[in-house]
């Protein structure tokens, strides 16, 4: 046991004091607040700039079709002809220039909007908004029905607002939101994929180093190959956890730093997060604050308990899985052939989660939610959805066995092909050292 | 008393019987070669002996009693393929391999401290190992191998990669840990470092185990009755003269002097050849000619080789 810790301590500091490490942890929290953060204060720069877009109305009609708010001002210029769009477009004080050529009732299509640099969509948003309300009222006033534009606008108001609720076998209601959970179950799948896949090949490579260097030699006169394995095996996942974790705690952090800056009020977050401007619009309020009270019924405990399960669980299995592969061959350019099969899994389990997010309960979502190389992706895309509490303890359960299982068989493996030198490998050879090691 | 005594020791791989019933005696506080071509077991056996692999039939005793796994933290090794990591430093690695062997740090820091200054090298102790040399990382292998003062020390190749002189520091420093009470297990191909070092062999081919004994003791079973004579007189004379006694293989003149090398017959003692050409002739030297080790050792592989063809 002392050994055990003794190489798990190496694997883990030799590691963490890399300077790849610290780069990538230190750089991945910037990267992940740059992209919550930055559309956010993105929109808020263009906010303060006012846009001036000249009108060229061939009609006259338009006038009042357009106001000018505090973001666009509207300027109408004399109609000519032979007007130089291109004069206009490049001066300094137009943005755009927008002309219209005839009745857009009649055609809506005589409309054209002339810029020397890229219109934003709120501009042209703007423009067609203020136009067709225009034109829709020209239109009814065209009937000539006493009223009718008053219940026109009523029949508009009508919304229908869907509140989905859950109700528990105890009678507890639980607000949930598909596209929420969808985001939830989606970046914990994505995570436990990627973190599975880089740290399990890393594993392989510490074991192909050690053997290629001969180091395995020397070491395995002292520790038992077993007591090797594991100790490298949570060693590395200990990196692994590491950087998780400061991962979240980092960024959870700067989120918190830039938007102080950025926004200058704790507001800003809801702001931010609603991905527009929450004060002046109260629908959007009134959703951000459902989102919240979605988040409490999720219990972010519970579900951060489950990843880190999950998380822990498929590197582990997977890590034995390389770890035997590592033993088996003699340099890295041989891995291919033992990599396919065990990679196949992991990307599959990536497309079954996606899949599993349509429909969380079908036969597929459960099935490779109860396979270990893949539940851990999957099931961590379901739980978000409210998996029935037996289904998450069968899967769980079975994970731990297959662990146990795996582990045992790449010891075996582990244990002859670390001393295995200049000898193609095959699977059949594989299976004999796995036999073998039994005697 | 023997150290470590194995019996009819049994190894067999998928395809092949690596060992076939191996009987080796290792003396306490000696130098026992290890000895065998290549392919011939040595490895196997070293292995079983290091509990790195377990022997599928056969015993073996530490000390009188059976070898067990805790053991090991009394046997040093240092395999012939051996490595050492890379990106790691020089001191932190040689520390981590000296805990690995049950050291505790403080224990280890002392010991290492000791060796590394003897060894002039404490000056690489803050270096990674890619930037030192072979024979370099070599030393350091070497004093992880013995920092832990164990009893059975095991050296298979030990000087593959060193220059002459640092071979001979190394010899130096093996015969002063057998001077300290270390039994040393010393498996080569460099038959002349046998002859300077080991007290005993054991000549193992094609898993089973050809010759042993003490190295004096097999030369003498391998001589085949040669001597060398040098002498002044007449040399056509002297080829007449012993006719009768031996045969004559070769007759040179080295430095102003006959150098003869004969083949005594089988009823011929030395001195009566001695006594036959002592009155004719001025004899400057006269000697048995031994076969050297490297002899012994093709020779006794070869006679293994036929017996097992016929």
């Amino acid at each position: 046991m002392d050994k055990i810790l003794l190489v798990l301590q190496r694997e883990y500091l030799t590691r963490v004091k890399k300077k790849s490490f610290i780069i990538m942890t230190a750089l991945g929290p910037l990267l992940f607040a740059a992209m919550m953060v930055v559309p956010g204060w993105l929109m808020s720069m263009d906010d303060k700039k006012d846009k001036v877009v000249a009108v060229d109305d061939a009609t006259g009609f338009y006038q009042d079709a357009l106001k000018s708010d505090q973001n666009i001002t509207y300027k109408f210029l004399v109609h000519n002809d032979a007007t130089d769009k291109n004069a206009v477009v490049t001066q300094e004080i137009y943005d755009a220039l927008l002309v219209i050529e005839g009745d857009l009732l009649q055609n809506p299509s005589q409309l054209r909007l002339y810029s020397d640099g890229q219109i934003t969509m709120d501009v042209t948003n703007n423009i067609k908004n203020q136009l067709n309300n225009f034109l829709r009222d020209k239109k009814l006033e065209s009937y000539d029905i006493e009223g009718i534009k008053e219940k026109i606008t009523e029949v508009n108001q009508i919304h229908v607002n869907i509140d989905t609720v859950r109700l528990d076998e105890d009678g507890s209601e639980k607000r949930n939101s598909a596209e929420f959970a969808m985001v939830i179950g989606m970046v914990s799948a994505l995570l436990i994929y990627l973190f599975m896949l880089i740290y399990g090949t890393q594993v392989m490579r510490g074991v192909i180093e050690e053997k290629t260097n001969r180091i395995v030699e020397v070491i395995i006169s002292s520790v038992k190959p077993f007591q090797l394995m594991m100790g490298k095996i949570v060693g590395i996942g200990l990196v692994a956890l590491t950087q998780f974790l400061l991962w979240v705690g980092l960024t959870v952090a700067i989120v918190f730093v830039m938007q102080a800056f950025v926004f200058g009020g704790g507001d800003a977050i809801a702001m931010q997060q609603a991905g527009i401007d929450a004060g002046s619009n109260p629908e959007v309020q009134s959703k951000f604050n459902d989102i919240m009270g979605i988040i409490g019924d999720l219990n972010i405990a519970s579900l951060f308990g489950f990843f880190l399960f999950y998380f822990i669980g498929g590197y582990l299995i997977y890590s034995t899985l390389f770890a035997a592969i590592g033993s088996a061959i003699d340099n890295e350019t041989e891995t291919q052939q033992f990599v396919m099969p065990v990679m196949i899994p992991i990307i599959l389990s990536f497309y079954v989660a996606m899949a599993a997010m349509q429909n969380p309960h079908g036969d597929l979502a459960f099935w490779f939610s109860m396979i270990p190389l893949t539940s851990p992706v999957v099931m961590m895309a379901r739980i978000p959805f409210d998996v029935p509490a037996w289904e998450i303890i069968l899967s769980m359960f079975i994970m731990m066995v297959s662990f146990v299982f795996f582990t045992w068989f790449a010891g075996r493996v582990y244990r002859t092909g670390i001393l295995m030198y200049g000898k193609k490998v095959s699977y059949k050879e594989i299976w004999k050292w796995f036999i073998q090691a039994g005697k | 008393m023997n150290l470590l005594q194995a019996t009819g020791v049994v190894k067999k791989y998928a395809n092949h019987l690596a060992l076939d019933h191996v009987d080796i005696a290792v003396p306490e506080n000696k130098v026992f070669g290890l000895l065998g071509p290549n392919g011939a077991g040595k490895t196997t056996f070293i292995r079983i002996i290091n509990h790195i692999t377990m022997p599928d039939a056969g015993e073996i005793l530490f000390k009188g009693k059976p070898l067990k796994a805790s053991d090991i933290g009394r046997i040093g090794y240092l395999p012939e393929e051996r490595g050492l990591y890379k990106k790691m430093k020089v001191g932190e690695q040689a520390l981590y391999l000296a805990r690995l062997k049950g050291m505790s740090k403080n224990d280890a820091l002392k010991k290492l401290k000791y060796w590394f200054e003897k060894f002039e090298i404490i000056s690489w102790w803050d270096k990674k190992v890619e930037e030192l040399s072979k024979g370099m990382q070599q030393k350091v292998q070497f004093i992880v191998t013995v920092l832990h003062e164990p009893e059975l020390l095991i050296f298979d190749e030990p000087f593959s990669g060193f220059d002459p002189i640092n071979a001979n520091i190394l010899k130096q420093e093996i015969l002063g840990l057998k001077e300290k009470g270390s039994t040393i297990i010393f498996s080569t191909h460099n038959m002349s470092s046998v002859e300077e070092l080991c007290d005993e062999i054991c000549l193992v081919n094609n898993s089973k185990t050809i010759l042993k004994g003490q190295v004096g003791d097999i030369k003498q079973s391998f001589k085949s009755n040669k001597i060398e004579v040098a002498f002044t007189g007449d040399a056509d004379h002297f080829t007449k003269e012993v006719d009768a006694l031996c045969h004559v293989d070769s007759l040179q003149v080295k430095q102003g002097m006959q150098h003869a090398l004969v083949s005594l017959n089988a009823e011929t003692s030395s001195n009566q050849l001695l006594s036959a050409i002592l009155t004719h002739y001025q004899i400057h030297s006269f000697s048995e000619v031994l076969p050297s080790m490297d002899e012994v050792f093709i020779k006794a592989v070869e006679n293994a080789n036929q017996l097992k063809t016929n």
